[in-house]
């Protein structure tokens, strides 16, 4: 029971007011601009970055955590009740949350996702507990090659795993890559792509990039009209669920959070794939799946619990790896860098209290969550009347004032709207902007493990794969590469089904 | 479904189009009979999806991208390659450069028939409106302070951007500055230029 000491100190650092405190703003902010369409989670850290920085790492990163899962609740209230997703995982939400609407039961909708994002967050946060310091232990032996696979793993999985085209998501974590190589380099001190600009020489901080790519990209993209087209919300009773809804979907909850968690610990997984996941496999399971779409409690309280449960198990590679899961995941990687913690295998040993802080933080967080949710579910039905004209110039000046604030430069504001206008078009021509700020995280990490590799190795590059868990790693790596060909030699010999299709298309559109 | 018959109209006639600016849509309140099946609902959103931008946009995608990855390539050389054995600071871009443009050159041959691309439309005037006086308050933040262009910006992006009232974007940008000032400079003391 030795290993229970630190995770039970860890609430102590939990329950000091003050973080008490910035886990409850986070939580509240998180679920407020969650419900506002158009800004996710990723976009939502973004902005908000700057804000952290006058308080301890720790409670930074439980603001910020608090943050990511109640922005995922967020999207759900919108999928219920106006059918547009917040975020790419609440997509399923919207099939039967939004008939349930209609039939006037948004309430119970919404109560049931209240639900079983808790059930699926707790059982997530107890898988952490138990895994983290189990994985970390395993990774004490990884040395820079296992890093080099693992980088690369984790950026190509998240490229090809993220919803468009795979060939343009590639391109796009190229240039994140490419963008992680300015300033000086790291064994020699030359500099690169500074183009003599002073500004440059130190590189390319993160906090624009991801502010200007996520928050302001999305800002613009938003500007076109797309949006508007609000509708009003369907009226919301009855929000506690009976006990018939209840029983129906307990064991679609619990199935949702089981199969998130595991999906979220893999690299590229996360939520979004979790939430579509759960609803299939709850769909394949019922006696009679044609309910599903019409309103099925069970299609709602399934991909809720998952969705969750991904989020939160897909900090267990970003604390015990230091390699972040996913886009979001990113973001909280920069800000840990940004408050000198480095997330990794020493992350547990060395720095309990940050770690088992963050991670019972979540406990709070969610019974917060659920407490909040259900009750405030007006107050967000209220927020959604604001019209976006009005949201638009407030989150810019947000954005532009708040990149100000951390380093006092107006060259970090030029480079918001550089990134900004970048994100816009990589939006209007079909690229994912996540797997850039991802490969711009994990650059410098890989190039710097793959340059020590090498000389470890005297250049031979063979070595790589002589090592077995690079070698492992290498040969995913190379699985995943090759899988879309063999796909596409599948496809052509079977029809596949048009509904898998269909899903396939939402997650595209989001 | 048990208060269904009484719930079943939510918001009744009084549902408002915030932005009915086609005004073709029928309001909720009509369409709440026929619950949509996922497959319906899918055919719905692809119909207002925006028009995509044909094979040429990814053509244009594919150029550029190429174009980047061959000027980080020459500017790598550059920087010096080395050997595996002692890598110099310009192996590393190099590598991504060439993975950048083998990317770019397959999807100029293989991904040129997606249609994963949005087409500009006459709206799409208003983001580079929008960026333009993101760039103007920029320029004007270090010499005047960040209180006139604040109440600028909000305006522009409140009147002609988001149509709202004449009063209402005054109203909202004097408020909006105010409740700016309030929090960075009286509040957080952010040293960020100012008149007062």
């Amino acid at each position: 029971m030795d290993f229970l000491a630190p995770v039970i100190n860890g609430f102590g650092v939990v329950l000091e007011p003050m973080n008490l405190l910035y886990c409850l703003i986070g939580v509240v902010i998180g679920m407020l601009i969650g419900v506002l369409p158009g800004l996710g989670p990723a976009a939502t850290i973004a902005i908000l970055l700057p804000l952290t920085y006058g308080v301890e790492p720790v409670t930074a990163i439980i603001m910020l955590s608090g943050i990511f899962y109640g922005a995922q609740y967020g999207g759900t209230i919108t999928s219920v009740l106006l059918r547009l997703p917040g975020e790419a995982s609440s997509v399923v939400t919207v099939f039967d949350g939004f008939a349930l609407a209609r039939q006037g039961r948004a309430g119970t909708a919404l109560g049931i996702a209240a639900i079983g994002s808790f059930f699926g967050g707790t059982v997530a946060i107890i898988g952490l507990t138990l895994l983290a310091p189990v994985v970390a232990g395993f990774a004490l032996d990884f040395g820079p090659p296992e890093y080099t696979a693992l980088a690369m793993l984790g950026i190509l999985l998240v490229a090809t795993v993220s919803n468009g085209s795979k060939l343009k998501s590639i391109i796009a974590a190229s240039l994140g890559l490419l963008l992680a190589t300015v300033g000086r380099d790291t064994f020699t001190g030359e500099a690169r792509f500074t183009f003599d600009n002073l500004s440059l020489a130190d590189g390319l901080d993160f906090v624009p990039i991801a502010m200007g790519i996520f928050g302001l990209g999305e800002i613009l993209y938003n500007l076109e009209e797309r949006h508007n087209k609000v509708q009003a919300p369907a009226k919301v009773a009855n929000v506690w669920p009976s006990r018939k809804d209840l029983k129906e979907s307990s064991g679609a909850i619990g199935r949702g959070s089981l199969l998130g968690f595991f999906l979220g610990i893999l690299p590229g997984g996360g939520a979004t794939i979790a939430s579509l996941a759960a609803y299939a496999m709850e769909k394949k399971r019922a006696k009679n799946p044609e309910r599903f779409g019409r309103g099925a409690v069970e299609g709602v309280a399934a991909p809720e619990s998952a969705n969750n449960a991904a989020a939160t198990s897909s900090f267990i590679p970003l604390l015990t790896l230091g390699i972040p899961a996913n886009a979001t995941m990113a973001i909280i990687f920069g800000a840990l860098l940004i408050q000198g913690v480095t997330p990794g295998p020493q992350l547990v040993q060395n720095d309990p209290e940050l770690f088992w802080g963050v991670v019972n933080s979540m406990y709070i967080g969610n019974i917060l969550l659920l407490i909040m949710s259900i009750p405030l579910v007006g107050v967000f039905v209220k927020i959604l009347r604001v019209r976006a004209a009005i949201l638009a110039p407030i989150t810019v000046l947000i954005t532009l004032i708040g990149v100000y604030t951390i380093n006092n430069s107006i060259f970090d504001i030029w480079l918001v709207i550089v990134f900004g206008l970048l994100g816009y078009l990589m939006k209007k021509f079909g690229f994912e902007p996540g797997p850039l700020v991802l490969a711009f995280v994990l650059g410098s990490l890989l190039e710097e493990n793959l340059r020590r590799s090498l000389l470890v190795f005297g250049g031979d590059a063979a070595g790589f794969i002589t090592r077995p868990i690079s070698g492992i790693l290498l040969l995913v790596f190379v699985v995943v590469m090759l899988l879309p060909l063999l796909q596409k030699a599948l496809r052509k010999t079977r029809a596949t089904a048009p509904a898998v299709e269909a899903l396939h298309d939402e997650k595209e559109k989001v | 479904m048990t208060s269904a018959s009484n719930e079943a109209r939510p918001s009744g006639g009084s549902v408002k189009h915030a932005a009915a600016g086609n005004g073709t849509s029928p309001a909720i309140a009509d369409e709440l009979v026929e619950p949509l099946t996922p497959e319906q609902l899918a055919a719905e959103w692809d119909e207002e999806r925006p028009p995509h931008a044909g094979p040429l946009a990814n053509v244009a995608a594919a150029v550029a991208a190429a174009a980047l990855g061959v000027a980080g390539l020459v500017m790598s050389v550059g920087m010096g390659l080395g050997s595996p054995e002692k890598p110099e600071p310009g192996l590393w871009p190099f590598i991504i450069s060439l993975v950048m443009i083998a990317m770019s050159v397959s999807l100029l041959v293989f991904g040129r028939k997606r249609l994963d691309a949005e087409a500009f439309s006459s709206s799409s005037w208003q983001v580079l409106a929008g960026v333009a006086t993101l760039v103007g308050f920029v320029l004007v933040v270090g010499v005047a302070g960040f209180e006139i262009p604040t109440l600028l910006l909000t305006f522009v992006w409140l009147r002609f951007l988001g149509k709202e009232t004449w009063r209402m974007s005054v109203v909202l940008s004097f408020a909006v500055t105010a409740a700016f000032y309030l929090i960075f400079v009286v509040a957080l003391s952010v040293p960020i230029p100012h008149l007062f």
